[in-house]
C-alpha cells in the first residue's frame, strides 16, 4: 500500500524534479529561529482567516444576488433559507474583523522587533501593501449586504476623494459609476471584491513568504541566525540558534490554530454580533438614500484612519487635508525602515525612549479609535458633565494624531542623530530553559 | 539536558490521534458547507405540493398542472378507453411497470389510484420533450393501429393511455407517476403519497 | 517586557469599554431591560399570537415563513394556519401583511415598516422599551406619541391591554418627566410588561431565527476543539523536546 504511494510520488518527481527541492526549501530545510513566542503566531494564523475568507465568500457568492434591488433579500435569504448559510455568512464577517485583529498584531510584532530592518524592508513593504489591498477588500465587502451603514459608510469614504482638488468630483463619479453609490457601484465592487483582489491578496502573499524566506525570519531578540555560529543538531552547515520549520514550526502553529479557532468559534456561535463591533446594528436596515444613520462611522478597524480624517478642518476652501493626513498615516508605515534605521533592532535591547515612543505610539493607536468610534465622545459628559464635547473630542483626538506622526518623527530624530542608547545585544538567541 | 532518547511510539500515537481528530473536524467543517447546496427553504416552498381541483374536468379531457417545475398531466380516462389497456401488454416494453417509474401503490394497466383519473408527468423519457395526447381510437399516420395514447413529436416515441411505452421507440421506460393522494373526491394533491402508502 | 504588556492591557481595557457602550441608547434616558429569553417557548408562542391579533394587520415579517416559526416554537401546520393566519397564506409563505402600501402611506404618513428585522436593527431593550411607552398626545395626527420613538407616526395597538398613559411633563417645558397609567386596561401593568416581553422575544427570534440552533451547535463545537487543541498541545511539547537541550 504504502509503496503505491512512493512510486506514485517518484512518478511524480521524476516529471518535476523542483518540487521536492522547493518543499525542502520551504518547509523541512527552513531553519527558523528556535526562539519564536507568542507574536510569531499570527502569520500562521493571518493564513488560516485568509482561506476562511475565501472559502466561506466563494459559497456566499453561491446565494448572493449582487444587485441593489436583491442584495438585502439575498443576505436574509442566506441567513434563513439556505441550509447552514447562516453559519458560512457568520464566519465570514467574523473571519473579516478577526484578519484584522490578526495582522494588527501580526504587524505590531514587526514593530516591536524590527522585523522591518535591513534585511527584511522588502517583506514589510510586501507587507503593507497586503495590508492596503486588505482594507480595500474589507471596505468593498462591507458594501455587499447594501444595509444602511453599506451605503451610508461607502457614500462618506467615496466622497473622502472628492476633496481632491480640481479632479475631486469626476472622480467620486467614476469610482461610484452613477452619481450616488447604487447599483453600478455595487456591481464592480462585487466584481473587484470577490476574484480581483483576492488574486491581488494571494499574489502578495506569496511574494511576502517568497521575500522572508529569501533573508531568513527575524526573532523577539533581533539576532541574525545566519551570522553567528554554525551547525545544529539537524544539519552542520545551518544556524545553530535554527530550527527546521517542519516538524517544529508547523506543530506549534497547529497548536495556535486550535486556540484560535476556539476564540472564533466563541464569537460565531455565541456572539457574532459581538455588541454591534462585528456586525453593526444600522446594517440590519435597507440601503436607504434619504435616511442616515444616527451615527455614520466606519467598521471598528478603520477607526483610527478615519478619526485622523476628522481631526483636520476645512481650510484655504478645501477639505482635503483630513484626506492627506489619512493617506500619509499609512504612507508613514510604508516608510518605516527609512525613519528607524536603529542598527539594534529588538525592544528587548534598544534604548527606553524606543519603548516609551511605541508604548505611546500603541496608546495614540487606540485613542483615535476611541474617536473614530464615537467612544470619546460617549465618555466626555459622562466623565466631564456639561462641557462642549466636540471641543474636548478634537483636543483628544488631535493631540493622539501628534503622537502617531510624533512616533516616526521621534524616530527619525532618535536614530539618524545618534540619541539612542541602546542594551549589548546578545551573540545567541535567548530562549526560557 | 540533551534529549537524545526520542520516544517514537509516543510520537507515532500523538501525530496519528492529532491527525484523526484534525480530520474530522475538518470533514465536520465541510458537511455545513456541502449541506448548503441542498434545496433552500425558498425552493422547497416553490415545489411544494400543489392541489389540482378536478371537478370541472370533463370525460377524455386531460387538463395539466405544474409541480416543481414539470407539466403533470390529469386525464379523466372513460371507460372505453381504461377496457382497451389491457390488450395492448404485447406492444409495450414494460406492460407492468416493472421498472421504478411510479410509486409501489401504482399497480396493474391503469397505472393510478382511482382507474379513471391519471396523475402522470408528462415528460417523454427520451430525452425531455412534452408529448401530445391522441386519445381517439382512429389509425394515425405514426401508428396504422393506434389505440389512444401519447405521441411525441420530437423523436417518434409513442405511449398508451397510462403513460406506458411502447417497443421499437427511442424512449425506454413509460412515463414517471408522481406521488399523489385523493385529498378529496375533487381535489388531488399532487407531490405527497397517500397515509399509510409510499 | 513591559511594553508588550502594557499593550496588550490597552487593548483589553478597550475592548471592555467599547463593548460596554450600547449602540441605541434612548432618547430621555436608559431603556429599559427586556429580559427576552429564547429558550422560552411558551414566550415565544404568546408573543406569536399577540403579533398576528394586533400587528400583523400593518406590518409584515417578509422573512419569516410560517413554515419555518411553526418548526422552531413548535407549533403543527394547522395550530399556526388555524390560529395565526387570517391572510389565508400557504403554509410555506412568508408572513405579508395585507394593508395596502398606497393607503397606508396615506393615512399614517409613512408605510408601516417591516419588522423582521427590528430587533437586530434597534436591540430588544428599544423595542421592549418602545412597547411601554406610548402615550396620549392630542398634538399628533394619529393621537400618540412615543418617549422611545418620539413622533412616530404609530398609532397605540395595544391600548385594550395596556391602558392608556398620559405624560407628566417637566415644569415649565414640553419635556416629558414621566408616564402615568391614566385609565387601565384589560393587564395589571406586571401582566402588560409580561405580554410586550413575549411579544419582544418573538421579535428577537424572527429577527434571528439561527440564533435557536446556533448555540447549541457552540457547545459541541467547542468542546471538539478543546479535544483538538489539548492535543496539538501534547504533540508540539513532544516535539519541542528535541528542540530544549
Amino acid at each position: 500500500m504504502a509503496n503505491v504511494f512512493t512510486r506514485m510520488g517518484d512518478w511524480v518527481v521524476e516529471r518535476s524534479p523542483g518540487m521536492l527541492p522547493m518543499y525542502r526549501k520551504h518547509m523541512t530545510e527552513y531553519y527558523a529561529p528556535k526562539n519564536f513566542n507568542l507574536w510569531y503566531y499570527f502569520g500562521s494564523l493571518a493564513m488560516l482567516v485568509l482561506v476562511n475568507q475565501i472559502v466561506t465568500g466563494i459559497f456566499l457568492t453561491m446565494n448572493y444576488n449582487p444587485s441593489a434591488a436583491g442584495a438585502f433579500d439575498s443576505v436574509e435569504y442566506i441567513m434563513r433559507d439556505v441550509e447552514w448559510g447562516w453559519l458560512i455568512r457568520y464566519m465570514h464577517s467574523t473571519g473579516a474583523s478577526l484578519f484584522f485583529v490578526v495582522v494588527f498584531l501580526h504587524m505590531f510584532r514587526g514593530m516591536m522587533y524590527g522585523s522591518f530592518k535591513k534585511p527584511r524592508e522588502l517583506v514589510w513593504l510586501l507587507g503593507m501593501l497586503i495590508y492596503l489591498a486588505l482594507m480595500a477588500e474589507a471596505f468593498m465587502g462591507y458594501v455587499l449586504p447594501w444595509g444602511n451603514m453599506s451605503f451610508w459608510g461607502a457614500k462618506v469614504i467615496i466622497s473622502l476623494f472628492g476633496t481632491i482638488p480640481v479632479i475631486g468630483s469626476t472622480l467620486v463619479q467614476w469610482i461610484m459609476g452613477d452619481y450616488l453609490p447604487a447599483d453600478a457601484t455595487l456591481n464592480r465592487f462585487f466584481a473587484l471584491h470577490v476574484i480581483a483582489l483576492p488574486l491581488v491578496l494571494l499574489l502578495l502573499v506569496v511574494l511576502h513568504l517568497a521575500a522572508l524566506h529569501e533573508v531568513g525570519s527575524n526573532n523577539p531578540d533581533g539576532v541574525e541566525i545566519k551570522k553567528g555560529p554554525k551547525g545544529n543538531r539537524w544539519d552542520p552547515l545551518k544556524p545553530a540558534d535554527g530550527i527546521p520549520f517542519h516538524p517544529y514550526y508547523t506543530v506549534k502553529d497547529l497548536f495556535g490554530v486550535g486556540v484560535f479557532l476556539m476564540i472564533a468559534a466563541f464569537i460565531i456561535f455565541f456572539a457574532p454580533m459581538l455588541g454591534g463591533w462585528f456586525l453593526e446594528h444600522d446594517n440590519f436596515i435597507r440601503a436607504n438614500n434619504l435616511v442616515t444613520p444616527a451615527q455614520i462611522k466606519p467598521v471598528w478597524y478603520f477607526t483610527p484612519f478615519y478619526a485622523i480624517v476628522r481631526m483636520f478642518p476645512a481650510m484655504f476652501g478645501t477639505a482635503v487635508w483630513g484626506v492627506l493626513a489619512m493617506f500619509s498615516s499609512i504612507a508613514v508605515l510604508f516608510a518605516l525602515p527609512w525613519f528607524d534605521v536603529g542598527e539594534v533592532k529588538s525592544i528587548r535591547y534598544r534604548g527606553t525612549g524606543y519603548k516609551v515612543a511605541l508604548g505611546l505610539f500603541v496608546f495614540a493607536f487606540f485613542g483615535l479609535g476611541a474617536v473614530g468610534t464615537d467612544l470619546t465622545a460617549e465618555l466626555i459628559p459622562k466623565l466631564f458633565g456639561h462641557v462642549d464635547v466636540t471641543f474636548w473630542e478634537n483636543m483628544f483626538g488631535r493631540s493622539m494624531t501628534a503622537i502617531y506622526f510624533g512616533y516616526f518623527v521621534f524616530l527619525w530624530l532618535y536614530t539618524h542623530l545618534g540619541w539612542e542608547k541602546t542594551k549589548p545585544v546578545p551573540e545567541r538567541v535567548t530562549t526560557h530553559d | 539536558m540533551a534529549n537524545e532518547v526520542v520516544d517514537h511510539g509516543r510520537r507515532r500515537f500523538l501525530t496519528a490521534a492529532t491527525a484523526v481528530v484534525g480530520g474530522v473536524g475538518i470533514v465536520a467543517a465541510a458537511v455545513p458547507f456541502l449541506k448548503s447546496w441542498e434545496p433552500s427553504a425558498r425552493a422547497k416552498a416553490a415545489g411544494a405540493p400543489v392541489i389540482a381541483d378536478i371537478s370541472k374536468i370533463e370525460l377524455g379531457q386531460k387538463v395539466d398542472f405544474a409541480w416543481r417545475g414539470l407539466p403533470v398531466f390529469v386525464v379523466n380516462r372513460t371507460p372505453e378507453q381504461l377496457a382497451i389497456l389491457p390488450s395492448l401488454d404485447p406492444r409495450l416494453s414494460d406492460p407492468n411497470s416493472t421498472v421504478d417509474q411510479q410509486p409501489d401503490y401504482i399497480k396493474g394497466p391503469d397505472r393510478s389510484i382511482k382507474p379513471e383519473w391519471l396523475v402522470m408527468v408528462g415528460i417523454c423519457t427520451h430525452l425531455g420533450c412534452v408529448p401530445e395526447m391522441w386519445p381517439a381510437i382512429k389509425p394515425e399516420p405514426f401508428d396504422p393501429d393506434w389505440k389512444g395514447g401519447f405521441f411525441c413529436p420530437c423523436h417518434k416515441s409513442r405511449y398508451d393511455l397510462s403513460g406506458r411505452v411502447f417497443k421499437g421507440v427511442p424512449a425506454p421506460k413509460n412515463m414517471v407517476i408522481p406521488p399523489y393522494n385523493f385529498a378529496d373526491e375533487t381535489h388531488i394533491q399532487i407531490g405527497v403519497d397517500p397515509k399509510g402508502a409510499g | 517586557m513591559t511594553k508588550r504588556h502594557f499593550s496588550s492591557i490597552v487593548l483589553a481595557l478597550g475592548l471592555l469599554l467599547g463593548s460596554s457602550i450600547q449602540v441605541a441608547a434612548a432618547e430621555g434616558g436608559e431603556l429599559p431591560s427586556a429580559g427576552t429569553n429564547l429558550r422560552d417557548q411558551a414566550s415565544l408562542q404568546r408573543g406569536a399570537k399577540l403579533f398576528f391579533n394586533y400587528c400583523v394587520g400593518c406590518h409584515s415579517l417578509k422573512y419569516m415563513r410560517y413554515s419555518r416559526m411553526a418548526g422552531d416554537l413548535g407549533l403543527t401546520e394547522q395550530e399556526v394556519m388555524q390560529n395565526l393566519d387570517f391572510t389565508g397564506s400557504k403554509f410555506n409563505d412568508p408572513v405579508i401583511s395585507h394593508m395596502p402600501k398606497a393607503s397606508a402611506s396615506k393615512w399614517f404618513g409613512k408605510a408601516p415598516p417591516d419588522l423582521s428585522l427590528e430587533v437586530r436593527a434597534r436591540t430588544a431593550d428599544w423595542v421592549y422599551g418602545y412597547l411601554n411607552s406610548f402615550y396620549l398626545d392630542p398634538s399628533r395626527p394619529v393621537g400618540w406619541n412615543n418617549t422611545v420613538f418620539p413622533n412616530a407616526s404609530m398609532p397605540f395597538p395595544l391600548w385594550e391591554l395596556q391602558g392608556m398613559q398620559t405624560a407628566v411633563k417637566k415644569p415649565g417645558s414640553d419635556e416629558v418627566e414621566k408616564l402615568e397609567l391614566s385609565k387601565p386596561g384589560k393587564l395589571t401593568p406586571a401582566q402588560y410588561q409580561q405580554a410586550t416581553r413575549d411579544l419582544t422575544n418573538f421579535l428577537e427570534y424572527v429577527s434571528e431565527p439561527a440564533a435557536m440552533q446556533r448555540e447549541h451547535y457552540g457547545i459541541w463545537v467547542l468542546l471538539f476543539l478543546a479535544v483538538y487543541t489539548l492535543l496539538a498541545y501534547m504533540l508540539k511539547k513532544e516535539y519541542w523536546k528535541d528542540v530544549h537541550e
